[in-house]
Formats: structure tokens, C-alpha cells, sequence
């Protein structure tokens, strides 16, 4: 259970290159990526901080990112979701998201939740008249409360997801443990 | 019921399904590079365990390496440091490596089909969305995150759950000047930057049918630009023609035996798709895209929507400032000042071929700066043995070595902010080829012409 109040951007299509461009992602570490999120609207002219900035507006905070549809999209880089974590975000809530961003979250501890349109808007209006508004989220119910307005929202997450989230599993750990079921798949198996 | 051809190739590669659908899905084949597989090494450092089947897992530099002078050390402390990281990692797992050097070396997506190492019926995955570009041999191809390049380094396997199946098919002939490119950058500003995602999508119909091997790579290179997971075309005999005889395709008795199961991967008849879409090819021009994502394109004669078509003007103002344009206005005779071709969409040895041909005897206008970037050492020996490079040359172009070059950004090779730069990659957002860089989407003869022309200009004036 997570409540916090939250942080809008109500842009749609937001890509992974506007999340985290390019020219950062040349470490090879996952640390360290969040003071580069949203880089290139955060700061103007390279370093200058733009004050019109959500992210630069001491106004908004929280452990929620309230985004428009389609969220992530582009590329399959993992160092979105580093970095929007890293930035200390724990859910982000859109319409819709991007496969593949989803997954990387998700693997990540970065929960996305996926409300309807008219929930989202619910959010962003909330937020605009205040910006103290919290949000409650559960993920062992699956649900979302706007605390302003007391709607509620039951969210779907893959079960074994959700299971991995609650428990702190890990996917490797489960694959190391099919070894010998893959080794035997493997011997059925023939690549060409 | 039948089966799609993608449901016969991704049940063939569960090795278990958990509770709730998820599939461990096994794969065939593994393609890293620089950017994405640092820290999934690290994790298998961190756990103190192998690659479980390294000979399944192929290296490449690509992303971060420079395109002139690649014998000389990289200048950039970052990005040689990514590189030679790749190099240690590869060594201490015993990975194969396509390094800088190599003569394989190149962008992933390219170097996997040139070598053989693409084959319908398998299932590839690399920590990059455009790995869907191998999907056009028949093949489930998908782009994965590097928690997900971990699991593949620790186990072959991902976990994955299946997706839904799109089919977008493609019906009669394609006018003259409209390439591949067109088709899907014509697809994708039909159903948005978002209508495929869940999807995974076969491309069928006659026109595709008709389509090369490297023109159907670009079609399916994009599928993620409209979200879908990957795409996928059934292989027929211009496949198995492409395949045959490459460095790591099957010899001999063993091709024919491939042969026979590659010929089984088609869907029935009755076959059932959760979404369908026909368009006629004929309703296709050469495209070109005026916003900041790769749904926002139009006929090269066509206007940009005005304020009153659009649902979501808040987005669209925010993209067309950022283009620099205004909304109802035309493209045609717009001024540029770069032309990038390249990229994992568009940098074969067929793209450098039609490039040379049509700009043989033009000369670049003055104020553009033209870039080519082939897509692997391969092709750039091949475009150099074949005098292509005489021929961008003499029109005022540069060919340069491999990699991914302005596609993204990452090396020195970037567009200035605020110019407007035609391309043949795959993706126009903000910044994508530089921070304020306005990128324009098209064909690789669209964007030769624009070179000649120094605007936008449509190809099919300067053909014959
Ligand atoms: S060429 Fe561009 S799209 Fe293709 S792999 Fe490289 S960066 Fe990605």
C-alpha cells in the first residue's frame, strides 16, 4: 500500500528518448540515471534548469508519475524505468502504456498502473486543484484511490508479476530453477 | 481451428507456462550489444553463475561507436569505455564478438540476416525494439529490456506473455518511387504510434509477397513504431533464397531438411487474428513524417492536419512548435538541411544501391550536409567494390563506416538544434537525432532527392 500525492504530466506519446535520451546512456551501471530524467525538458540550453517544468517545480511531488497515454513508447531501453525509479517514483499511472516499458518497469519495482481515460482525468484534474492531493495505491487489492474525489479504480497486473512484486521473487532465480526442464526442451529442440 | 504462423513458431519454443499465462518461451538466438548488456552481465556476476549457452548469444558494436576512423582508439572516455566493456564481458563469458574490427561488425539488426544467422522458425530476442526487423524471414523477433537480456544470458529463456495477433495485409501494386519504406511508414500514420501495441503483427498480401528480402526488413524494422511487440512476414522462396548458402545458414542435407520444415510456416486458412486491416497498395505515395512521432506522417503532396482534425491539440501544438511548422501547411519546397541515410531501417546494400543509382550525375544542393552510413562492413565493402562510394562522392556524399550513427544520437554524429534533417531511420522523436534536432521520416530515394534538391521534394518528379 502506497499513498502519496503525485506528480502530472499530461503529455501523451511520451517516448523513451524524451524519458532518458540517448547521450546518457553510457554507463554501465543502473545507478545514477535520475537526475537525468526528462533531461532535455528539464533543463534548456544544456544545463539551465527550465522553471516550467513540472519536475522543476517544488509545488509537485511524490512517489507517483501521472502521465498521458501511451507512456514509454520507442525504445526497449531499461534505463527508463532506472531512471524514473531512480528518481524516486514507485508507481506511474497512464491510460495506456507501452509493451515493452511495462515489462521493464514491472521487472524493476516500478509499478505501471493502467486506468481508464476518464479515471486519468479524474487524477489531473485533482492534482491541478491541488496540488496536495493524494493518491492510494494497493497492489494486493489491484486498485487506485483518488483520495479527493474517493473514486476508485481496479487495475490488472500479470498474477505472477504480482506475485514477484509482493514477495521480492525474481525471475532469474525461478528460470535458474527450470534448468533441467530447459535442458530437456532443449534436447526435443532442433535450430536450424 | 488453424494455427497462425505465429502461433505455430511460439508454441513450439514454450518450455513451460505459468499460472495466469505467462509462457517460458525459449530462444533460438541472441544478439547483444554495447548499451544494453553491461549491467545484465553484471548480474550474472553478481549471482556468480555462466551464460548458460553462450554459442547462442552473438556481440556486435553498434550503438556508440564512431563512424569515420574506427581503427583509431574511440575518443569519447564513455562510449569507449561501453565498448571495451562489450569486449571483457564477451571474453570472460565466451561469447562471440562482431567487435569494431571485425569484418562481421555492424548494426545487430543487419549483420544477423547477412550472416545466415536469421532463420525463419526461430525465435530471436536483443535488447533493442527493433529486433522485430528479423521477423521478415518468418521468425518471432522482439525487443526485451536488459533485466530481460539477463534472464536469456542465464537460462536461453524469457518470460513472456503472448500476445495478441494482428494481421495487416497489403493487396495489388505498388506506384513507381514507393518503396518499402513508404508502405509501413503509410501503415503506421494509419493505425497511430500506438495501434499495435499488445499485437504482434504478420504483414501479408500481394504487395508484400513482392517485396525483397531487405525491403521486407524495413517493414518489419518498424513494427514497434506503432507499438506492436514485432512483425512478421511468412517465408516463401525469396526467403529461402536469401537464406541459402550465407556463413551460418545450413549446408547440404542439412538445408534440405530445414527447407522442409521452413515450408510448413505459413498460417491456415482458418486461422483466427484478434484485429485485421487491408489497405490497397495502389492508395500509396511516398511518405514523409512532419511531427515527433513516426504515426504523424503524410503523402509527400499532402498537408500537414489542421488544428480542427486533430483530437489532442495540446500534443499536436507541442510537436508542431517543436518542428517548427504550422498546422494545414504543406511540405513540399520546405528547406533542409541535413540528410541522414542509415539505420537498421534503411542502410542495406539494396538502399545504397538505389541511392547510387539515382544520384548518379546529380550533385548534392549546397547548403545540405549529407551522411551515409552503411549498415554493416559488409555492405560498406560491398558498396565499395561495386564504385558506389565514387558515386555518392562525386554527389557531393560521404560514406562512412557502420553503426547507428544519427539514427540515435549517441556518437559525435548528430544534427544541430532546430535543422531540419530528412532521414531514413525510424524514429522522429525530440531529440532523437540530437537535442532540437527535427527529424523528417522517408524513403532513401525521397531522401536522395531532397539532398539534390535542398527541400522537400517529391521523388517521382525526378524519376526518368
Ligand atoms: S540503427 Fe537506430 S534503431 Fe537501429 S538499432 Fe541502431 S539505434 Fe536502434
Amino acid at each position: 500500500m502506497l499513498q502519496s500525492t503525485a506528480v502530472p504530466i499530461p503529455i501523451e506519446d511520451i517516448d523513451t528518448d524524451q524519458i532518458i535520451p540517448a547521450r546518457f546512456l553510457k554507463a554501465t551501471s543502473r545507478e545514477g540515471f535520475g537526475e537525468n530524467l526528462f533531461r532535455d525538458w528539464r533543463y534548456s540550453k544544456g544545463d539551465v534548469p527550465n522553471p516550467d517544468f513540472i519536475l522543476n517545480n517544488p509545488t509537485y511531488q511524490g512517489q507517483i508519475l501521472v502521465a498521458g497515454k501511451n507512456f514509454g513508447c520507442g525504445s526497449s531501453r531499461e534505463h527508463a524505468a532506472w531512471s524514473i525509479y531512480d528518481a524516486g517514483f514507485k508507481v506511474v499511472v497512464s491510460s495506456f502504456f507501452a509493451d515493452i516499458f511495462k515489462g521493464n518497469a514491472l521487472n524493476n519495482g516500478l509499478l505501471p498502473v493502467t486506468v481508464s481515460p476518464a479515471f486519468l482525468d479524474g487524477m489531473f484534474k485533482s492534482i491541478e486543484q491541488n496540488p496536495n492531493a493524494t493518491f492510494t495505491v494497493s497492489l494486493e487489492d489491484q486498485t487506485i484511490r483518488n483520495d479527493s474525489t474517493g473514486a476508485t479504480f481496479s487495475f490488472d497486473i500479470n498474477a505472477y508479476k504480482k506475485m514477484c512484486l509482493l514477495n521480492g521473487y525474481d525471475d532469474i532465480d525461478f528460470l535458474l530453477s527450470l534448468k533441467d526442464k530447459i535442458a530437456a526442451f532443449e534436447k526435443q529442440q532442433v535450430i536450424y | 481451428m488453424g494455427k497462425t504462423l505465429f502461433d505455430k513458431i511460439w508454441d513450439a519454443h514454450v518450455v513451460h507456462t505459468l499460472e495466469g499465462g505467462t509462457d517460458v518461451l525459449y530462444i533460438d538466438k541472441h544478439f547483444i550489444h554495447e548499451v544494453t548488456s553491461p549491467q545484465a552481465f553484471d548480474g550474472l556476476r553478481k549471482r556468480h553463475i555462466q551464460v548458460f549457452r553462450p554459442n547462442q548469444t552473438v556481440a556486435t558494436a553498434d550503438h556508440n561507436v564512431p563512424t569515420i576512423n574506427q581503427h583509431l582508439p574511440i575518443n569519447d572516455p564513455l562510449s569507449r569505455h561501453q565498448v571495451e566493456t562489450l569486449t571483457r564481458n564477451c571474453e570472460a563469458f565466451g561469447v562471440p564478438l562482431y567487435g569494431l574490427g571485425h569484418p562481421y561488425q555492424g548494426i545487430v539488426h543487419v549483420i544477423g540476416p547477412e550472416l545466415g544467422i536469421t532463420k525463419p522458425g526461430m525465435t530471436i530476442v536483443c535488447g533493442d525494439s527493433h529486433t522485430s526487423t528479423h521477423g521478415a524471414f518468418g521468425a518471432i523477433a522482439f525487443g526485451i529490456g536488459t533485466s530481460q537480456v539477463e534472464q536469456v544470458l542465464s537460462s536461453q529463456c524469457v518470460l513472456q506473455a503472448k500476445p495478441m495477433k494482428m494481421r495487416i495485409s497489403v493487396e495489388g501494386q505498388l506506384k513507381e518511387g514507393v518503396l518499402s519504406k513508404d508502405i509501413i511508414l503509410y501503415i503506421i500514420s494509419k493505425l497511430t504510434a500506438s495501434g499495435g501495441t499488445g499485437y504482434f503483427v504478420e504483414y501479408a498480401g500481394s504487395a508484400i509477397r513482392s517485396l525483397s528480402m531487405e525491403a521486407r526488413m524495413t517493414i518489419c524494422n518498424m513494427s514497434i513504431e506503432m507499438g506492436a511487440r514485432g512483425g512478421m512476414i511468412a517465408p516463401d522462396e525469396t526467403t529461402f533464397a536469401y537464406v541459402k548458402g550465407r556463413e551460418f545458414a545450413p549446408q547440404g542435407p542439412a538445408y534440405e531438411e530445414a527447407l522442409a520444415y521452413w515450408q510448413t510456416l505459413y498460417t491456415d486458412e482458418d486461422a483466427h487474428f484478434d484485429a485485421e486491416y487491408v489497405f490497397d497498395a495502389a492508395d500509396i505515395e511516398p511518405m514523409i513524417t512532419y511531427g515527433t512521432n513516426p504515426g504523424m506522417g503524410i503523402g509527400i503532396t499532402g498537408h500537414i492536419p489542421g488544428m480542427d482534425e486533430v483530437e489532442n491539440k495540446v500534443n499536436y501544438e507541442k510537436s508542431l512548435h517543436y518542428m517548427g511548422l504550422d498546422p494545414g501547411q504543406e511540405l513540399l519546397g520546405k528547406r533542409i538541411e541535413h540528410v541522414f541515410i542509415g539505420s537498421c531501417t534503411n542502410s542495406r546494400i539494396e538502399d545504397l544501391r538505389l541511392v547510387a543509382e539515382f544520384l548518379q550525375g546529380k550533385t548534392k544542393s549546397d547548403h545540405v550536409q549529407a551522411m551515409i552510413i552503411p549498415g554493416s562492413k559488409q555492405v560498406e565493402l560491398q558498396a565499395r567494390r561495386e564504385g558506389l562510394d565514387k558515386i555518392f562522392e562525386a554527389a557531393g556524399f560521404f560514406l562512412r563506416e557502420p553503426g547507428c550513427s544519427a539514427c540515435l544520437g549517441m556518437n559525435e554524429d548528430k544534427i544541430p538544434a532546430g535543422e531540419y534533417c530528412v532521414s531514413t531511420s525510424n524514429r522522429n522523436f525530440e531529440g532523437r537525432q540530437g537535442p532540437g534536432a527535427r527529424t523528417m521520416l522517408a524513403s532513401p530515394l525521397t531522401a536522395a532527392a531532397c539532398a539534390i534538391a535542398g527541400k522537400i521534394v517529391d521523388v517521382r518528379e525526378y524519376l526518368n
